[in-house]
């Protein structure tokens, strides 16, 4: 059991405001991913939680209880390092059972928990090693273990996957999603990779310049970003955006008019003419060969195949998008074509604030 | 091309004969020194110098550690670079630690303070202070010497374990902290083990350097002189091969110590720990 509350935390460090008065709470057994660009916050906030970090104003609670002042080593949390911070001068066996060693626990009980982490975390065989013989995959098998011998009921990870190479990073993200699981924990997670974040988390904390944005489902965070920034940043391609003006007579994006029925059911237009951005996914446009209803011209500008799918960039009036078609559908560079976006799909923002706006 | 590739030769033969001079320059008296402390006494009177000691022989070596007072006075420095070496790291190394983890107000003006402490001659600091230690009674000691050799010191063992401390990642301290050690636990089991090798360097370098040290040695003693004060005073009344002789003995520490410490020395304001 462990639900975390963090009530109105602030973090300055001189002028720059880190945390900007965040609230969230994240549920006992949630995996929750902190997600932001460089610079934005999360790992002071993951820093604040793990007690490295003093706040300057504002509570955090784990349990209901109010842990804002205790030491790390009193919060029942355990934490692995984007450096993997493992112990050059322990072995790696003791490196697991530091936090045990702390704890003063008899000798067998050590040996039994630290074998058995190594176990799920397949280094069992690297135990009498020393860091600097180990690869860097293994160091961070062995900063996960560490952290999990404990049993925390907070398991804090900040960016633990950056480091490691793409094909190890994406065998160590499934692992530890199952791994995970069977632990139980709640976990905040800090990352700048939208898709880890997409992949791991039960719900998604996106963060700007100190400031919570959106507390989301993956999918719900993917297809219905609260603001423009959130759209643009989460997902590859990006989202693309369109200027376009609402009036009486329809929807205008560029030359073509788009009927008033694609607007959602609780829509509420501000004025008799409204200016927004329609922001779309590249794999929620369909590609029709003639005109239709709703539909958009464009000329194809670029054709990239990438295997699973053929990425075009397509000219619509003056703004360039990007579409996502089936690999075994041939388009031709500089081919007229329409565009229909999937009615469900379209996120409509305001063009000025790019906040969405149903 | 070919022009680029020339100067590229001359410039590294030019880097080659500039270094190899700089080593003969330092390495040539030293060698000289040491093959006249294994010569015999007479052989130390030859004329050109030659490159192996003839017939080798530790008569003149001995002949200086038999003189008077030179065993009184090398046991007198031992005490006082001991004393001050430990002295210094005690009080040097929480300065050191300081210095490389937190941020304070006036941390920059502290370090350059710690700097320019070196900057104050000692001749200015020794009389006065043979005058005080005079009036409080502790002149001629070598334990006041020793709190000088210490004062003399803690600039540089400030600085060198300031760089031993910041070699130790931030991080491994706060996973200690996070699995359970306060700030004092986490020191001793996880920073300490790691800086002890550059601290035991500071603490030869503080050894050396008051094994080393004459001036305020000389004014501030007496009767208990250190050695390197022994040695400065005796020196134009003595012979030839006590001169050699007790140039080597001088030099063996520093010696002994710059192999131990090589590798803390070349990345001494890098990373020291692997």
């Amino acid at each position: 059991m462990a639900e975390i509350h963090i009530n109105e935390v602030r973090k300055t460090f001189g002028k720059v405001v880190a945390v900007n008065n965040i609230e969230l709470t994240i549920h006992d057994h949630e995996f929750m991913v902190l997600l932001g660009p460089s610079g934005c916050g999360k790992t002071t906030l993951l820093r604040c939680l793990a007690g490295l970090e003093d706040v300057d104003s504002g509570r955090i609670f784990i349990n209901k209880e109010d842990i804002t002042e205790y030491p790390p080593r009193s919060r029942h949390i355990s934490m692995v390092f984007q450096s993997y911070a493992v112990f050059p001068h322990l072995n790696i066996f003791e490196n697991i059972a530091f936090g045990l060693r702390m704890q003063h626990l008899p000798n067998s009980e050590i040996k039994k928990r630290v074998e058995s982490s190594a176990e799920m975390l397949q280094i069992e065989n690297l135990l009498d090693r020393y860091p600097a013989q180990i690869s860097g995959g293994q160091r961070q098998r062995v900063a996960v273990a560490r952290a999990i011998t404990v049993q925390a009921e907070v398991l804090l990870m900040d960016e633990p996957l950056s480091n490691l190479d793409a094909l190890l990073r994406l065998e160590m993200r499934a692992e530890l999603k199952r791994l995970i699981k069977e632990l139980q924990t709640t976990v905040v997670y800090v990352t700048h990779d939208q898709v880890e974040a997409l992949g791991l988390g039960d719900r998604i904390a996106v963060m700007k310049n100190g400031n919570l944005l959106q507390v989301d489902a993956p999918l719900i965070i993917y297809d219905h970003p609260a603001n423009a920034f959130i759209g643009g940043f989460i997902g590859n391609p990006p989202m693309n955006f369109l200027p376009a003006v609402i009036d009486d007579r329809g929807i205008h994006v560029e030359e073509t008019t788009l009927t008033l029925d694609l607007l959602p059911k609780g829509f509420k237009r501000s004025g008799s003419t409204q200016n927004i951005k329609i922001g779309i996914r590249a794999e929620n446009i369909k590609i029709l060969p003639s005109s239709e209803k709703n539909a958009l011209k464009g000329k194809i500008l670029v054709v990239e195949p990438l295997g699973s799918t053929n990425l075009l960039t397509v000219i619509l009036g003056n703004e360039r998008i990007k579409v996502n078609t089936h690999p075994d559908e041939i388009y031709l560079t500089g081919g007229e074509i329409w565009l229909q976006m999937a009615s469900n799909k379209i996120n409509w923002m305001d063009a000025e604030t790019g906040n969405t706006l149903a | 091309m070919k022009k680029a590739h020339v100067s590229r030769v001359i410039g590294r033969t030019g880097t080659y004969v500039i270094a190899i001079l700089l080593v003969v320059w330092v390495l040539l008296p030293l060698y000289l020194i040491t093959v006249m402390s294994f010569s015999t006494k007479s052989g130390v009177y030859i004329f050109p110098k030659p490159l192996f000691p003839q017939p080798i022989s530790t008569e003149t070596f001995l002949f200086f550690i038999n003189s008077t007072g030179v065993l009184k006075s090398a046991l007198n420095s031992v005490i006082v670079a001991v004393t001050s070496m430990i002295l210094a790291i005690i009080v040097g190394a929480p300065a050191g630690y300081a210095v490389a983890r937190y941020i304070f107000h006036g941390r920059d003006l502290y370090r350059l303070a710690v700097i320019s402490t070196r900057a104050f001659p000692a001749v200015i600091l020794s009389i006065p202070l043979a005058v005080t230690f005079i009036k409080w009674g502790m002149y001629d000691s070598i334990f006041s010497l020793a709190l000088v050799h210490t004062a003399i010191s803690l600039p540089f063992t400030v600085l060198i374990t300031g760089s031993v401390f910041a070699g130790v990642p931030k991080d491994l301290e706060e996973a200690a902290q996070t699995l359970g050690c306060n700030g004092v636990t986490a020191f001793i089991r996880v920073t300490l083990p790691l800086a002890l090798p550059g601290l035991a360097a500071a603490t030869l370098f503080n050894f050396v350097g008051s094994w080393n040290e004459v001036f305020s040695s000389v004014i501030l003693t007496v009767r208990n002189r250190t050695l390197p004060a022994l040695v400065l005073a005796s020196l134009n009344v003595s012979p030839l091969p006590y001169r050699f002789a007790g140039a080597l003995f001088m030099l063996l520490p520093s010696i002994v110590f710059m192999f131990f410490i090589r590798r803390y020395l070349f990345n001494l304001w890098g990373r020291v720990v692997k």
